[in-house]
């Protein structure tokens, strides 16, 4: 069947059906919290634990992603998944990077049948777009992964929390350790609904605060050399580009904000961790102080440039789910309005007043852009999974003002596109693209458009800026897809926005 | 009027594709020292097609050619020189090459039948170029002077240096060319790219001699050397209210007037109007 942006899902799937008929659930779904009946937590090793609870074919194990690619608690886990052949196991990690290429033969020998999550890169998702994971991987968001623990709708059979800061009754947080990663904010709806939950750690200590990963909920400890590598741990970029084009696209983008009054007091904002990201961010920095402009909060995966606006007094507070950097590890311990948040107070579409629903401002990527305003950010125009929307989707329907930031063309290939490969933000929910040829805004949003009638700003339509790419480097040849469904993009209510399709065997 | 020209090496697909991204007043396709020997020709040759797929619309469009004495200059000039461009900028200037380029644009022009004449835009790089420049500046076609200080320097068997003493008579004796003649007077590129601190000090200093514009090395250089030679807010402000000053003053037929208590005359009227004009350019009101 087809969902209301046109696109083809399984029959037995829930349709998105547009932003007027979702979020019609008017009560929250929670099932009941699992407190821990063990006194005795401590276990020598995963092979023990395996035994104890036991875990057998068909479970459902989840993780959390803060040790990015660094992550040693994925491996360890598969490499018993492997040792003991168990059958048909389900995975839900919050994202998947290239350190977990040992999935890749268990996907191959159906020891894990069917995967969720919320980003993925790297030997797994080739595998899973050649087609080799048996049942489709599901691609939530962040608040929207949070919803369908909390629903029942994923049922966690264990947790393994990787926690770099943990005490022996199973209190735990990510400031320090040889492994300190920051806030584990994707990890408390596991530890909060999971039938089981072990915490892993490399450190154990005593006084343990703030107390992020809480023992009433945790039934296992387990010590081990090491729960990852810190190299990995930190996000790729955290600097901001000096490419002229990319900045260009930040200047652009600041003007925007700016014209369209935006920066004002007590403004919220969110940013990503990428090189035009960062240079938003530095430039919005002078702008703010130029203007003696206080912001309420920045949010979501925290950067060093965010900490030093905070630290500034740009913004009251931050509120984090996710360290990027050092630096925002360092401030999570010494910046008293530095918080931690879970992905539910973050994103959550059911939570009572999730952060993203506070924020004026965010600043978004895309792999390809449509006409209608639709994103990409889970596949490449192949149909291989490069990302996922993590809080794209999350933020863009919160904040007030959701700004795409990309070069019109990449390596010769335009990123806006008639339709998206795959999509992943549904467009009416995004407000406006910045590139190097123009601005365009979503014709839904007639009162930015309005605000911008005298601009000097090179504000074009979308469609225009699709015209000027083809003109440069001609219309490209359809890329065909294969018509096996092997993922599904879950929108932050659980429908279903996209199919992701098999890769054909000439982009192997 | 310019106040900035980005050099664009002519054998840079990704860069040519940019090239009207940015906001310089022009793009200097560069055929000369941005290419190695082993590919003048297909620099050349992707510059051609470049000009004719792409349009740069209102960007004055600037090629620097080779030496007029090498073998590659006359080829250069025979694919190049048409409808498609606006200028040519001719290094290593003398009075003497820039004449003998003035004529085979002449003669280009003829052959392909051409509507607009070509302009030069000479590079003064040499002592003697120096000494000439005044001759070089009064060619019909020269509707600018670049100063070239790092072949300069050379010539002058000094180091360049960031106070840039070495330079500064060079840049004054360019300079009284220019405005002798009407043209612009554009500095020589600021070679630190990473050092934005230094472009802005430089470039300030380079304006309060009476530099015009200033060629940009890299696409970052382009937004700090327009704003230092665009007028600011204020300067435009000032402008007109002596303009309209001067307006009033004619319709009641009063000879002299004043705006803020000062005396107004005819070269700070020309100045406004200037500024007014520059404004208007670059979309600045």
């Amino acid at each position: 069947m087809k969902n209301s942006l046109n696109r083809i899902i399984p029959n037995d799937m829930k349709a998105y059906k547009g932003m007027n008929q979702i979020f019609k659930q008017k009560n929250r779904k929670l099932v009941a919290e699992t407190l821990t009946k063990n006194e005795k937590k401590q276990v020598d090793s995963l092979r023990i634990l395996f035994d104890l609870i036991p875990i057998t074919d068909g479970m459902t194990l989840s993780f959390h992603h803060h040790l990015r690619n660094g992550d040693g608690i994925i491996n360890m886990v598969l490499n018993e998944i492997k040792t003991r052949n168990l059958k048909n196991m389900t995975l839900a990690p919050s994202a998947i990077f290239p350190i977990n290429e040992p999935m890749v033969d268990l996907i191959k020998n159906k020891n894990i049948t069917q995967i969720f999550t919320n980003y993925m890169n790297g030997p797994v998702a080739q595998a899973i777009g050649d087609g080799y994971l048996e049942k489709p991987v599901i691609m939530d968001t962040h608040g929207g992964r949070a919803r369908a623990i909390e629903s029942g709708e994923l049922i966690i059979d264990v947790a393994f929390i990787g926690v770099p800061c943990a005490d022996i009754n199973g209190n735990g947080n990510g400031l320090e350790g040889k492994s300190a990663c920051g806030t584990l904010g994707y990890a408390i709806a596991d530890m909060k609904y999971a039938k089981h939950k072990v915490v892993i750690t490399d450190y154990i200590t005593t006084n343990i605060k703030p107390i992020e990963i809480e023992s009433k909920y945790i039934d296992y400890i387990i010590k081990v050399d090491a729960i990852g590598e810190s190299e990995g741990i930190v996000s790729g970029t955290t600097k901001p580009t000096k490419d002229p084009v990319q900045l260009k696209i930040a200047k652009d983008t600041i003007k925007l904000i700016e014209q369209l009054g935006y920066i004002e007091q007590e403004m919220s904002f969110q940013t990503g961790a990428g090189g035009t990201s960062l240079a938003v961010a530095q430039m919005l920095k002078d702008r703010m102080i130029e203007n003696k402009i206080k912001g309420s909060f920045a949010s979501g995966g925290i950067t060093a440039y965010l900490v030093d606006m905070h630290e500034y007094g740009l913004f009251k507070r931050l509120y984090d789910v996710q360290c990027f950097d050092h630096e925002a590890i360092a401030s999570l311990r010494r910046n008293a309005n530095h918080y931690s948040m879970s992905a539910s107070k973050y994103a959550n579409p059911y939570e009572k007043s999730p952060v993203v629903n506070d924020l004026d401002i965010v600043i978004l990527g895309a792999t390809e852009i449509d006409s209608d305003f639709n994103v990409n950010v889970t596949t490449d125009s192949n149909g291989l999974i490069i990302g996922g929307s993590g809080g794209h989707s999350d933020t863009a329907f919160g904040a007030k003002l959701t700004i795409i930031t990309t070069n019109l063309i990449k390596s010769r290939t335009s990123i806006v596109k008639d339709h998206v490969t795959t999509i992943t933000t549904p467009g009416e929910t995004v407000d406006c693209l910045v590139t190097e040829r123009g601005i365009a805004i979503n014709p839904k949003r007639t009162d930015l458009i309005k605000k911008l009638a005298n601009s000097k700003l090179n504000i074009v339509t979308i469609d225009q800026l699709l015209t000027i790419a083809h003109d440069l480097i001609g219309i490209p040849k359809k890329i065909e897809l294969n018509q096996k469904i092997i993922g599904l993009i879950r929108y932050r209510d659980g429908s279903i926005v996209d199919s992701i399709y098999q890769l054909r065997g000439d982009q192997k | 009027m310019r106040r900035s020209l980005l050099f664009i090496p002519a054998n840079s697909p990704a860069m040519l594709q940019n090239a009207d991204v940015f906001a310089a007043d022009a793009v200097i396709f560069d055929l000369e020292d941005a290419v190695a020997l082993s590919e003048k020709d297909a620099a050349l040759d992707l510059l051609d097609q470049f000009l004719n797929k792409f349009k740069l619309n209102s960007i004055e469009k600037i090629v620097r050619i080779n030496q007029l004495d090498s073998p590659f200059s006359l080829l250069d000039l025979k694919l190049i020189a048409d409808e498609r461009i606006d200028t040519i900028m001719l290094p290593k200037a003398t009075s003497g090459n820039t004449l003998s380029l003035a004529k085979k644009l002449d003669r280009i022009e003829k052959q392909k039948h051409m509507t607009k004449t070509i302009k030069i835009l000479p590079i003064i790089e040499s002592a003697k170029s120096v000494i000439e420049v005044s001759m070089i500046a009064s060619s019909q076609r020269v509707n600018g002077l670049l100063l070239g200080g790092e072949d300069l320097a050379t010539d002058l068997e000094v180091e360049r240096t960031e106070a840039g003493h070495e330079i500064f008579l060079s840049r004054a004796m360019l300079i009284l060319a220019s405005k002798a003649n009407k043209i612009d007077a554009i500095d020589t590129p600021y070679t630190d790219i990473k050092n934005e601190d230094g472009l802005k000090k430089d470039t300030k200093f380079s304006k309060g001699l009476g530099m015009n514009a200033r060629v940009c090395i890299h696409p970052n250089q382009i937004d700090a050397i327009n704003e230092i030679f665009s007028p600011n807010k204020n300067e435009i402000e000032h402008a007109k209210k002596i303009i309209n000053a001067y307006q009033d003053s004619l319709k009641t037929g009063k000879g002299a007037f004043s705006v803020d208590g000062k005396m107004i005359d005819k070269p700070i009227i020309e100045r406004a109007q200037k500024v007014i004009e520059k404004a208007e350019q670059w979309n600045l009101l």
